[in-house]
């Protein structure tokens, strides 16, 4: 009886586990065969690197990529720092209250909405950089920097347990040696947890590419690729957002797949780095 | 004391008693019904949708209304896949649009798209041509036309937008837009983009205009109501609602409401021109 209820259990457990990873090659596949009229419409090369202008038969999404790869980059840069420090204070520097209160804002913050960091940036931000710094207000630095907020818990937090994962023996060892506090964090604790800071990193930079509402708020959604910090910039999730509202048998609405395919590739690509990081931190060295 | 608050109360009752039967003329058809009514595309029309769904569910809690944006190509695309009830547009549906989805139109409003500056700004009249200049890029800075010496701004929308259709066709000749143009993705963030940008240009359903924006007059007209009315304005373009085949039920009843003389004065109340 039991044996029986075990082998359905293990059945069905089975067949959600195949479920789920057919159904995310399903969507790979969906996204290639949606987006072949576009691909079989013109320069198969001019979609990823041509200029985008509808009104000219132009469907280019490389401005869109260069959008969201000078974003992101610049959020995954100007987070770095932020969490790295925060880390630190978290897992060896601070004292016990500073710990336990940075420890809680840092999971605060991941329950707030992405559209309330928007919002902020619209009202304060932006006016500021726009009248401090120059140009539009709205561009790369200003989606950047709101964006590099929006991604430091993951990056905290992950950066945070794989420090904290380190084994407890090695770190006492190093204070009955005399070690300070500072000296344990950088000689033993940060050469040992690389490679989970190094998948954090990644993971929050994944994060920054795949957002949405930030970009699409906050950057300007211009729609030629960004030359420098103050310029305007469109993300491909932002333009995602902007053209899903094109007729459907447009070749502008089939520019959705192509930029759906460019993040999928994203996400992979962060995916697999990820893994690759995380099995190097098992290996004991 | 007590007798004066029991005058007031039976004087209100009596007056709310006579009153009451003149508000909802045209919303007595919604009595007995209930359901849901799914509206969405054309974001110029959102404020009279709102209004229209309040006066209907205050009245009538069995009717549920949902009013959302996307623009004018979403609202078509979606009433013709049977996703909404109702979709908006800010520009008349494209012939292929009509035949493919079978729609029926309906116009129940006139609205103007006028160009609209920062408050603050010196520069609120301009010629056809300079418009075009300013939006192709060609003229970039404010001190060009008399303005304070800094760079422009210019706001556009996406390509669904119906606003843009118009202003684009009717306003722009249809002459190139800078690349260099921020987007926006509704009249409403197009206003408040404007508002808190003293740089910035953009363009605006006349019926969104209030004080936070300047209107700018284009070759000596100002984008008002009255000149869209009168004709002088010429930038302009119906709001259609826009149905699968014949509307029926609860959809029926809430455009016929759109065309009462109720639904009408909120129109006009909402800074359109009502069409009858």
């Amino acid at each position: 009886m039991s044996n029986t209820k075990e082998i359905i259990a293990r059945n069905v457990f089975f067949l959600s586990a195949i479920a789920s990873a057919v159904m995310i090659l399903a969507i790979l596949v969906l996204m290639i065969a949606l987006g072949i009229p576009l691909f079989k419409a013109g320069n198969f090369l001019a979609i990823w690197t041509g200029p985008w202008a509808p009104h000219k038969g132009l469907y280019g999404i490389w401005p869109m990529i260069s959008g969201t790869l000078w974003i992101a980059l610049l959020a995954t840069a100007l987070c770095m720092p932020l969490s790295l420090g925060a880390s630190f204070v978290i897992t060896s520097l601070g004292g016990p209250r500073l710990r336990r209160m940075l420890g809680t804002m840092v999971r605060f913050m991941t329950g707030i909405p992405t559209v309330i960091y928007g919002f902020v940036g619209i009202f304060l931000l932006v006016p500021l950089v726009r009248e401090g710094i120059g140009g539009p207000g709205m561009c790369v630095l200003t989606a950047g920097m709101v964006l590099a907020i929006l991604i430091s818990p993951t990056m905290i937090l992950f950066v945070t347990d794989s420090l904290l994962a380190v084994d407890l023996s090695y770190v006492q060892a190093a204070k009955a040696l005399g070690a300070n506090r500072v000296q344990r964090l950088l000689y033993v604790m940060v050469p040992r947890a690389t490679g989970g800071m190094a998948a954090g990193i990644i993971l929050a930079l994944g994060r920054a590419l795949g957002d949405t509402l930030i970009a699409l708020m906050l950057a300007g959604n211009a729609i030629q690729a960004p030359r420098a910090l103050l310029e305007p910039a469109r993300t491909l999730t932002a333009h995602v957002a902007l053209v899903k509202a094109a007729d459907f048998d447009s070749l502008e609405f089939r520019s959705i797949f192509a930029c759906g395919i460019v993040l999928y590739l994203f996400a992979t690509t962060a995916t697999v780095a990820v893994r690759v990081m995380l099995r190097k931190r098992e290996v004991p060295t | 004391m007590k007798k004066a608050l029991f005058q007031i109360f039976v004087i209100s009752s009596i007056f709310s008693l006579l009153v009451a039967p003149c508000f909802g003329e045209a919303l007595q058809d919604f009595e007995g019904q209930e359901g849901t009514i799914k509206i969405a595309g054309g974001t110029a029309h959102i404020s009279v949708m709102k209004e229209a769904a309040k006066q209907i569910m205050t009245r009538y809690k069995d009717i549920v209304v949902t009013v959302a944006g996307g623009g004018s190509g979403l609202g078509i695309k979606q009433v013709g896949e049977g996703l909404v009830d109702i979709g908006n547009s800010g520009r008349k549906p494209k012939p292929e649009e009509i035949e493919k989805y079978k729609l029926k139109m309906f116009k129940w409003a006139i609205d103007g798209v006028g160009v609209v500056v920062n408050p603050a700004n010196k520069v609120q009249s301009l010629t056809k041509n300079q418009l075009k200049d300013i939006f192709s890029g060609k003229i970039d800075n404010w001190s060009v036309l008399g303005g304070v010496k800094h760079a422009i701004t210019v706001y556009t929308r996406d390509e669904a937008s119906g606003t843009r259709a118009v202003f684009w066709k009717k306003a722009l000749d249809k002459e190139n837009i800078s690349t260099k143009a921020l987007f926006v993705p509704s009249n409403g963030a197009m206003k408040t983009a404007i508002a808190n940008d003293p740089y910035a240009i953009g363009y605006v359903s006349v019926g969104h205009m209030d004080e936070t924006v300047a209107p700018v007059a284009l070759d000596g007209v100002t984008p008002t109501l009255d000149n869209v009315k009168s004709g002088q304005y010429k930038i302009a373009r119906g709001l259609y609602s826009n149905t699968k085949s014949d509307p029926s039920g609860l959809t029926l009843l809430f455009i016929n409401y759109l065309f009462s003389s109720e639904g009408q004065k909120i129109a006009l109340e909402k800074g359109f021109i009502p069409v009858k």
